[in-house]
Order: structure tokens, then C-alpha cells, then sequence
């Protein structure tokens, strides 16, 4: 059926099933390398004659609206690399930046945007160290495009890793889901949801850092598009292990998920850009807990479930008491209609 | 901000409560039909059918707009699309559902000009911020959604503007539950009535399935002890002796009048026509038309696209499915060659489809 199996459709950058289904299918495939292999948030690699590892990644940002409340493209795409390299518990160091802009674009609006990647990248104590830039025709690209990369030290006895999860470890979340995605549907569609809904959007090498210092940390993930859902089966599946979630336990803002309702959206699929999800030895998960909790990205940060033994898979715990599969974000999250 | 205390109807205790009373009520098989999308999302979501007995089956009926919508009606949309200078404006579910020959994401892909917007008046703003294209709005959806339309089409007379109008596939709900009934192919002993469209039309236009059939019927809401309470009441209507009749769970949200308002504009701009459900087939007096005073608006007359004949895709049995006659993974496709991602039929693709509920959630019989 011509249902558009023979080009892109948006479904396949949702970061659901089908854009997994992309990556292994077109590029993984042709890129073979045991470093692309790793399959987690960053490419991790050895430094001849160092004790330290090096992490490096990329991303492109392609966010409507440029500017919504909590953020803006500059500082989710400084935010963003940053948070991929503290996914794999580096230390990050060094940022490139590209641009891509439309002829016809506003000046104010770019230097608007780049003040507030210096200053996410000065919080982050990250450099942006290099750069490109490039100035298509109008109607060439949509306002203004950035793609960043970075590069990050891993610390020796430093292992974080999706495919590192056990039985009996805990899972952590860093504090409430779904801010991110709801702020910017609302900004973008004029929803005119009221409340303070704001993106959480913030670097989070610093919270790493105070997880790394107590121990125990195995397995690390920022719940991005496809959310918290869909970073639980990528560390199941690369783990080869199943995770038990209790739905309840999941921070959610009330008026985050009052928005969702309204939606028909599912929190636990939407995304976020300033949290993240850590499994955690189970011994040690009280004091990386509290560990979080001090730090202004975690105070929010709660237990929500466990690493069990089984097929792999995330089973969720309704507030009813039933239990269900919670499975990879499927398509694109569209809101109802009815 | 959702003006709800969501909690209160999701507490645990409470649920195992109605469990019981469900269970003690269940001592012999029902069927019972709930008759909206977002019910089969809950119902899955909550993993309810988990918690009641075995004997008490709960069957999706065709309460997903974007799934009753006929493959001729979606395959005219994409020809509209199609046209030069057309902007289609659309909510989202329909973007993927598959025509005889394609879906609007795939023209789309092939340069179409579908949007997808949250409401008619996002579809109206394009028309009045674009005047040399013209924006048709995709009309799909039951009473919850017509009348909104309703009003943004009088919005759109009063305005002026001449760039914007709609492709009406609207659905009403009660005249499928009549043909879901004298159609005698499925037992049903009991209706889950749906909250939203209720909301606007009211307990009235159901009391035929209590007095005339003999079968419960209870308007719910959406939240897990909104329905259980639901699906108590139903059977104890059953049991008890005083006769089928057309209870209201979701009274904090529905009038018994419905909202005469919302049905007074929809009055003024639409008419009952005979209508087509996709893999059901014709129903008198179950969709909206536009009454002659709004012609102009009609995207059906302006953009004068014959049907050619549509037929559904191999195998597939989204018809039963709505119509109560089988389950979701009764159907070969389901979970193997249709999934969310890669779907063969409509009840797939939307998030209201009783199939992408028993997918997502993970629901087998």
C-alpha cells in the first residue's frame, strides 16, 4: 500500500520505533564500527597513553518555535551535546556549533540566540571552541537551523553505560517529566494553556558529576524525544534486562499533566531536555538520591522503580494495581481529536 | 489546571471496591460495548480489563472518528489536497490513515500542502493569513467535534472570508448504535455511553436503546473509576427489575439536556444526511451536510471529485472490530503486518483505534 514506505515521513525523526528502525536499516549498517556499535547517547573511545576516555557526539536542532518559555534553540542545542556527553559520565569540554539560517532572517533574533548559547555554555563549562555557518535561500531552510557537537573526558573507573544495567538495580528519575514537550506544543499551537509551563531545558553535567561522586551509577539516559518511555526499552533492550516502573512514582507537574490529559498525550512520552534517568546499584541508590535532591536539576528526583530479571521489556504499574507493557514511543505523539 | 482531581478517580482502594461489586454482579456473561475511543484507551491504559471477571467482555464499538471516516471520503481528501494552491488543514490522526491509494502523509511527502492543526479556527487563520490559497478543513469527527466547526464556519460568514471551507465527514453516534443493534449480528448487554459527546447531545437521543431494545445504557467519564463505576451500574441494571434504562455516571460533566447551545449552531449551519462508515457501510441519518445557507462552504460541491471505487485493504477487519464482532488480535494483521507504525487499517493509525489500544498497551485477549 502507498502509505509512503519509499520516503521520509516525520514519524522516522519522532525517536520512537521507526527512527530506531531508520538508524539500523540506512546508516548503522553502512557505518559499521564497534565505537557506532555502543549505541548509547555519545561515542565513547580510548586516548592513546591516558587513563581517560574520550565521548563525543552531535546534534542537530530544528525546534518551531525558535524562542518558547524556559529556552530557546541557542540553549537547547548547547544543552542538549552537553547532556549527551554527561550521559556516558564525561566530563564535558569542548563544543563546535553550526548554523544554517534563512536569507531574510532577523539579525536581533540570531544575536538573541547566540548570547544564550554563551551563556549555557558558560554555565555548562563547556567552550564552543568552533564553528561553521551558512546562509541558504529563502524558503531553503526554516528560520534557523543549529547543529552542535562536543567532546567530553571520561574520568578512569568511570563505565556508564545502557547496556550495563542488572537485576536488582534502581531506577531513578532526576526530577518531573513532560515540561519540554508541553511548553513548546503550547508556545507552537497557541493553546493558550495557562499556568507556568516552561521548558526544563538545562545542562546536566554538574548533577552527573554529583551522581559519579557518590558511585553505583551504571546506566544513564536523557529522556529526549520519545521520552522517559522510550530511554527505559533502549536500556532494556541494550541491557538485555526488565524494568518494572511504578506509574505513580513518576514525577509529573500537575499542570503538565493537566495538559496532557487535555491532549490525549501520554507524559511518559514526551519530551524533556534538562532530566534524565539513571540506574543506580541498589545500595547506593539512598545516597544518589540525596545526592540529586541537593542540586538545583534534581530536587525533584525520585525512585521509580527496578531492574528485574526477564525478557526484555518495561512493564508499567498502572495506579490500579494492573500491570502492563509500557513499549517504545510508536510513530509520532499526535494529541486527540475527541 | 485540568479543573479535576485526577487522583480522586484513580484511587486503588476505591477501584477494588467496584472490582468487587463488579465481581459479585458478574454471574454470567455480558458483553458489554463502550462506544468511544478514549474509553478503549483507558480501558487498555488502566489495564482494566485485568482487574473485572472473565465473564464480563468489554468490546470496542465504532467511536473512533478517524476510523469510521470511508476510504471514498478519505481518498477525495487527498485528491482536494492534491489540487494546486490547496492548503488541507487537518487534526493529526488523519494524516497517516490509509486511503484506497495512499495516505495524506504520503501525499504530503509527495508535495501536497497538509497541515495538521489543532482546530478549524487554526485552519481559518491560515485561510485569512493566506488569501490566495485555498484551506480546506478535513470535517471529521462526532458531536463532540461538529459543533466547534459549526461555529468557526459561521465565524468564517460573518469575517468574509471566501478562501475556507470544509470537507464534511462528520459522524453522529447515536444513529450507529441503532444500526449496531438491529443489525442483531453481535449480543450486546450493555452500552458505555460516551462522556464528551454526550456532553453536547445529551441522555434523549439514547433513551431508544433502553426502551425499544432493552439495553442498559450508562454515559461515563474517562478516568479508570468513572468506568468501573460505569461498568457496575450496567450490571446492575441487568440484574435488577426495574428495566434497561439510560443512567448518567459523568453527571459533573453532562447535563441531561446536553449543551443546547453547541446544538443550535450546529443545527443552524449542518443536516442530517445518510452517511458512510468505512467498513460498516451506509447508515441513514448519520453524518452532517451542509444546510443549503453554508453551500458555499462545502468543500465536497466546491471541489466536485468523484469517488472511484475503494476497496479495504486485504485481510483487513477494522469493520468487525468496530462493530463488536471481534477483538483486535483476532485479526491476522494485528501486531504482525499492521502495527502504529506501519499500519494496514484505520483502527491502527489512531490513537482512538481500538487496535492501537490493544497494541500500545500491550492488551491480549
Amino acid at each position: 500500500m502507498g502509505n509512503g514506505k519509499d520516503s521520509m515521513t516525520l514519524a522516522h525523526g519522532s525517536g520512537g520505533r521507526l527512527s530506531h528502525e531508520l538508524i539500523e536499516g540506512i546508516f548503522r549498517k553502512r557505518f559499521a564500527n564497534p565505537i557506532l556499535a555502543q549505541g548509547d547517547d555519545a561515542a565513547e573511545f580510548g586516548i592513546q597513553n591516558s587513563e581517560f576516555r574520550m565521548a563525543y557526539t552531535t546534534d542537530s536542532y530544528v525546534i518551531k518555535p525558535l524562542f518558547f518559555p524556559g529556552g530557546d534553540i541557542g540553549k537547547l542545542a548547547v544543552c542538549g551535546t552537553v547532556n549527551d556527553l554527561a550521559m556516558k559520565g564525561a566530563v564535558p569540554l569542548h563544543l563546535s556549533a553550526g548554523f544554517i539560517i534563512e536569507e531574510g532572517f532577523a539579525l536581533d533574533r540570531l544575536e538573541r540566540i547566540v548570547d544564550s548559547m554563551a551563556a549555557a555554555a558558560r554555565e555548562a563549562e563547556v567552550d564552543i571552541v568552533t564553528g561553521d555557518t551558512k546562509v541558504v535561500e529563502k524558503g531553503g531552510c526554516d528560520g534557523l537551523f543549529v547543529n552542535t557537537s562536543g567532546i567530553g573526558l571520561i574520568p578512569p573507573g568511570v563505565a556508564v553505560s545502557g547496556a550495563n544495567a542488572r537485576p536488582g538495580d534502581a531506577v531513578i528519575v532526576s526530577g518531573t517529566i513532560g515540561d519540554h514537550s508541553v511548553a513548546v506544543m503550547n508556545a507552537r499551537h497557541g493553546f493558550g494553556l495557562s499556568g507556568d509551563l516552561a521548558s526544563d531545558v538545562a545542562p546536566l553535567a554538574g548533577l552527573v558529576a554529583a551522581m559519579l561522586a557518590v558511585g553505583g551509577i551504571r546506566a544513564l539516559r536523557d529522556p529526549t524525544r520519545g521520552g522517559l518511555a522510550t530511554a527505559l526499552n533502549e536500556i532494556a533492550l541494550q541491557s538485555g534486562v526488565r524494568i518494572g516502573i511504578e506509574e505513580q512514582a513518576v514525577p509529573v507537574r500537575p499542570q503538565v499533566r493537566g495538559a496532557c490529559e487535555m491532549l490525549g498525550l501520554d507524559p511518559l512520552y514526551a519530551a524533556n531536555e534538562g532530566k534524565l534517568v539513571a540506574v543506580v546499584e541498589a545500595g547506593r541508590a539512598e545516597p544518589v538520591l540525596r545526592a540529586m535532591r541537593r542540586h538545583s536539576y534534581g530536587r525533584d528526583a525520585a525512585l521509580i522503580g527496578k531492574i528485574e530479571a526477564g525478557p526484555p521489556g518495561v512493564a508499567l504499574l498502572t495506579p490500579l494495581g494492573t500491570r502492563r507493557p509500557l513499549l517504545m514511543l510508536e510513530g509520532e505523539a499526535l494529541p486527540r481529536i475527541c | 489546571m485540568s479543573g479535576l482531581d485526577l487522583e480522586k478517580y484513580r484511587d486503588p482502594a476505591l477501584a477494588r471496591k467496584l472490582v468487587a461489586r463488579i465481581a459479585a454482579l458478574a454471574t454470567a456473561p455480558a458483553s458489554l460495548m463502550e462506544v468511544c475511543g478514549t474509553h478503549t484507551m483507558a480501558i487498555s491504559q488502566f489495564g482494566i480489563r485485568g482487574l473485572i471477571p472473565k465473564a464480563v467482555r468489554l468490546l470496542s464499538g465504532p467511536g473512533c472518528p478517524v476510523c469510521v471516516t470511508s476510504l471514498g471520503d478519505i481518498d477525495r481528501m487527498i485528491a482536494i489536497a492534491r489540487q494546486p494552491g490547496v492548503v488541507l488543514a487537518t487534526f493529526g490522526d488523519m494524516v497517516r490513515v490509509p486511503g484506497s491509494a495512499g495516505s495524506l502523509a504520503a501525499a504530503r511527502a509527495a508535495g501536497a500542502d497538509v497541515r495538521v492543526v489543532y482546530s478549524a479556527l487554526d485552519a481559518l487563520r491560515i485561510a485569512v493569513e493566506q488569501p490566495a490559497k485555498q484551506v480546506v478543513f478535513a470535517g471529521v469527527g462526532f458531536e463532540t467535534t461538529s459543533p466547534t466547526i459549526a461555529a468557526t464556519v459561521i465565524e468564517a460568514r460573518d469575517r468574509g472570508v471566501g478562501n475556507f471551507s470544509v470537507y464534511p465527514a462528520f459522524k453522529l453516534v447515536p444513529p450507529a448504535l441503532e444500526a449496531i443493534l438491529s443489525g442483531g449480528r453481535v449480543g450486546i448487554d450493555g452500552f458505555l455511553l460516551p462522556g464528551h459527546v454526550s456532553a453536547i447531545i445529551g441522555s434523549r437521543p439514547y433513551r431508544f436503546i433502553a426502551e425499544q431494545h432493552g439495553v442498559p445504557c450508562v454515559i461515563a467519564g474517562f478516568e479508570p473509576l468513572d468506568i468501573l463505576e460505569a461498568i457496575a451500574l450496567l450490571l446492575e441494571q441487568r440484574a435488577g427489575a426495574a428495566g434497561a434504562s439510560v443512567q448518567n455516571e459523568y453527571s459533573r460533566s453532562v447535563p441531561e439536556q446536553g449543551n443546547p447551545d453547541a446544538l443550535k449552531i450546529l443545527e443552524q449551519v449542518f443536516q442530517p444526511v445518510d452517511a458512510m462508515w468505512r467498513a460498516i457501510g451506509t447508515i441513514p441519518r448519520s453524518g452532517l451536510g451542509f444546510r443549503p445557507a453554508f453551500a458555499r462552504f462545502d468543500a465536497a460541491r466546491l471541489f466536485d471529485i468523484a469517488a472511484a471505487p475503494a476497496s479495504e485493504p486485504d485481510g483487513c477487519r477494522c469493520g468487525q472490530v468496530m462493530m463488536g464482532l471481534i477483538q483486535p488480535d483476532q485479526c491476522g494483521h494485528f501486531g504482525k503486518t499492521c502495527t502504529p507504525s506501519d499500519p494496514v487499517g484505520p483502527c491502527m493509525v489512531s490513537s482512538e483505534g481500538a487496535c492501537a489500544a490493544w497494541f500500545k498497551y500491550g492488551v491480549t485477549a
